[in-house]
């Protein structure tokens, strides 16, 4: 067998002489880019017309043109294409992430102003307009507790839902349960709220406050989970789907019995993926508006019940203090924006570090 | 405890399609048996209705009568987990847990079944991993994760999964089929020392490796595609490789075949 290896076989004539081809100095892209700049900036305010906007634009365009000359002059044209291709994909990657940090440092910026203690430890109640104070401490519970039993009534829902859907449902009854859910994902979260509004408090809350209609957090709560279960069954189907097959048999294989398997081998096994889905869900939940200001009213005071009176939420609160005609009303709504930001990238970090895959470490 | 495994006329099916038509063979305990065959001829089909695994797959059923020391296995009021903790199975592709450790592993079988005694559980990892010939390459790391092994130490690892909970009969599906020679080694070696304790059938498209480990061969094969796969000859391993008394059997193993 050792013959075959060493056997010379005649060259194709189409390969090279040579594996070595003229590369472009390092510096080459970089002084395109500068000599781009340079011709965009000229170009625009030589014309007049347009700003920095337009020159970083016109820049990224001759750069793109300029590389592939220059690479298909001395590297070739299959090279030269690569390169172009790689800046492609570099450049849209650059565009993808421009909104996200535009946003960012527009909600630290304004945001900064009111980030003290009286804005996290005060509500709004009686807060007049000429008063600078004013916190989101009641929309801070809020949401809180809004989100937290939404995600209390979803999770478990959600997840026996995508049990049943991957491992024990079988025909007609599963396809549909699989056709609803993906409509659902559709709904507009107004919907949801008219929903709760109309069947929970105009009809079932009269029921424990001696007849009279009443909002509530967990109103909320209910048209949030709505909105969560799609997300919350559809990622869960998406991850169970994903455990290999032979990890279910050698747990059968081994005499545990189907429930077992499933909680003990493939719940743990998809954890990661589960997680990253109900944390995009809350996610969703915690920035909704319409439903709250549907059920639970909004309000200006600290409401620590779920179950009784109105609440606000942060969503809520900046739309209110966006819409309010005090001066000082803004600086508020920015705050506010900051810090449901912050809560849910806390939040988020705090689940996948909890899921981290390997608790056991290399 | 090793126990005699009885197949009368088995028939498998896949939905609709039949994959192995009217299996008779008798194992005897304590020995290990081939099941060798071109590709798609049902064995391991076969073996995969041994401990009931085959029904797993949506559509799939078995006809036929299989008994592991006269109890059939595949009685209406047989529980299925019992007959898979009786029948033991391991398979081609290494597939510890990911989620557990090297330790976790091995006791999964005995834990997801009720035992939590810390000292039996302790007690049966050691055996079974000494038995597995893996102890001395884990002993120092048994709390790292079970993924992070060789293919070869994996293999062994779902070997000793599988003969902690102390089945009568292990089955094996290709176990080396994706393994280097050493780790083939390994397994083999491991395999001759099971045999005491344990009946041993295996699936493997390695002819050499069924003339090295087996007593007794089974050679199973299709007429063409789309036929049901049946037993062609069932002897004694040397009978088989020296002497087949059928044509087809010879055509395989000489290589002019399948």
């Amino acid at each position: 067998m050792s013959t075959a290896v060493t056997t010379h076989r005649p060259r194709p004539a189409a390969q090279p002489a040579t594996l070595r081809a003229k590369r472009l100095p390092w510096y080459a892209a970089p002084a395109i880019a500068l000599a781009a700049l340079v011709v965009a900036a000229a170009v625009v305010y030589g014309v007049g017309i347009g700003g920095p906007v337009l020159v970083v634009v016109l820049a990224a365009v001759l750069y793109l043109a300029g590389l592939f000359a220059a690479a298909n002059a001395v590297e070739g044209r299959r090279s030269a294409r690569n390169r172009t291709w790689s800046a492609l994909i570099h450049s849209a990657f650059v565009l993808a992430v421009l909104p996200l940090a535009s946003v960012v440092w527009t909600l630290v910026s304004n945001g900064f102003e009111r980030l003290d203690g009286n804005f996290f430890f005060t509500s709004m109640n009686n807060i007049g307009a000429r008063d600078p104070e004013g916190g989101a401490y009641h929309a801070i519970v809020g949401t809180l507790e809004q989100v937290g039993i939404a995600t209390l009534i979803t999770v478990p829902l959600g997840i026996l839902c995508a049990i049943y859907v991957v491992e024990y449902g079988r025909g007609r009854f599963a396809f549909a349960i699989r056709f609803f859910v993906d409509v659902m994902t559709g709904i507009p979260s107004i919907v949801s709220g008219l929903f709760v509004l109309a069947f929970w408090v105009l009809i079932v809350s009269p029921w424990f406050n001696d007849g009279r209609p009443s909002f509530s957090g967990f109103a909320a709560a209910l048209a949030l989970s709505v909105l969560m279960l799609p997300t919350v069954v559809r990622s869960t189907e998406e991850m169970l789907r994903l455990v290999p097959a032979p990890l279910r048999e050698g747990a059968y294989a081994l005499g545990v019995p189907k429930w077992k398997t499933i909680l003990r081998v493939v719940l743990p096994t998809a954890l990661p993926g589960i997680v990253t889905g109900v944390m995009l869900a809350i996610a969703r939940a915690a920035g909704e508006t319409a439903p709250v200001l549907l059920v639970a009213g909004g309000g200006a005071a600290i409401n620590f019940n779920p179950f009784e009176n109105n609440q606000s939420s942060l969503a809520l609160f900046v739309y209110q203090q966006a819409g309010d005609a005090s001066r000082y009303a803004p600086a508020r709504a920015w705050t506010a924006a900051l810090t449901l930001v912050a809560l849910v990238l806390i939040l988020t970090i705090a689940a996948k570090l909890l899921a981290r895959r390997n608790r056991l470490g290399r | 405890m090793a126990k005699r495994i009885e197949a009368t006329n088995v028939t498998a099916y896949y939905g609709s399609f039949k994959a192995i038509e009217n299996i008779n063979l008798t194992v005897e305990p304590k020995t290990v048996t081939a099941l060798i065959g071109p590709s798609g001829c049902g064995k391991s089909t076969f073996l995969r209705s041994i401990n009931r695994m085959h029904e797993v797959l949506p559509g799939a059923r078995v006809e036929g009568s299989l008994t592991i020391d006269d109890q059939d296995i595949y009685d209406r009021d047989v529980d299925v987990t019992a007959v898979r903790r009786m029948i033991g199975m391991v398979f081609q592709r290494p597939n510890p847990f990911p989620t557990m450790s090297i330790y976790e592993n091995v006791v999964a079988g005995l834990r997801l079944n009720g035992v939590r005694r810390k000292s039996i559980l302790d007690e049966a990892a050691e055996k079974a991993l000494r038995s597995a010939n893996l102890w001395d390459e884990v002993k120092d790391r048994l709390g790292k994760p079970g993924a992070g092994l060789s293919g070869g130490q994996q293999q062994r690892l779902c070997i000793a999964r599988t003969i902690a909970v102390e089945p009568q009969v292990v089955l094996m599906d290709e176990p080396c089929s994706a393994l280097d020679p050493i780790s083939t080694l390994a397994i083999e070696d491991l395999m001759f020392q099971l045999k005491d304790k344990f009946t041993i059938i295996i699936v493997t498209h390695n002819m050499q490796q069924a003339a090295r480990v087996s007593d007794r061969t089974a050679f199973f094969s299709i007429e063409k595609t789309g036929d049901p796969g049946r037993l062609i000859e069932y002897d004694n391993t040397q009978k088989i490789f020296s002497n087949p008394s059928q044509k087809k059997t010879e055509d395989y193993i000489t290589g002019r075949f399948g």
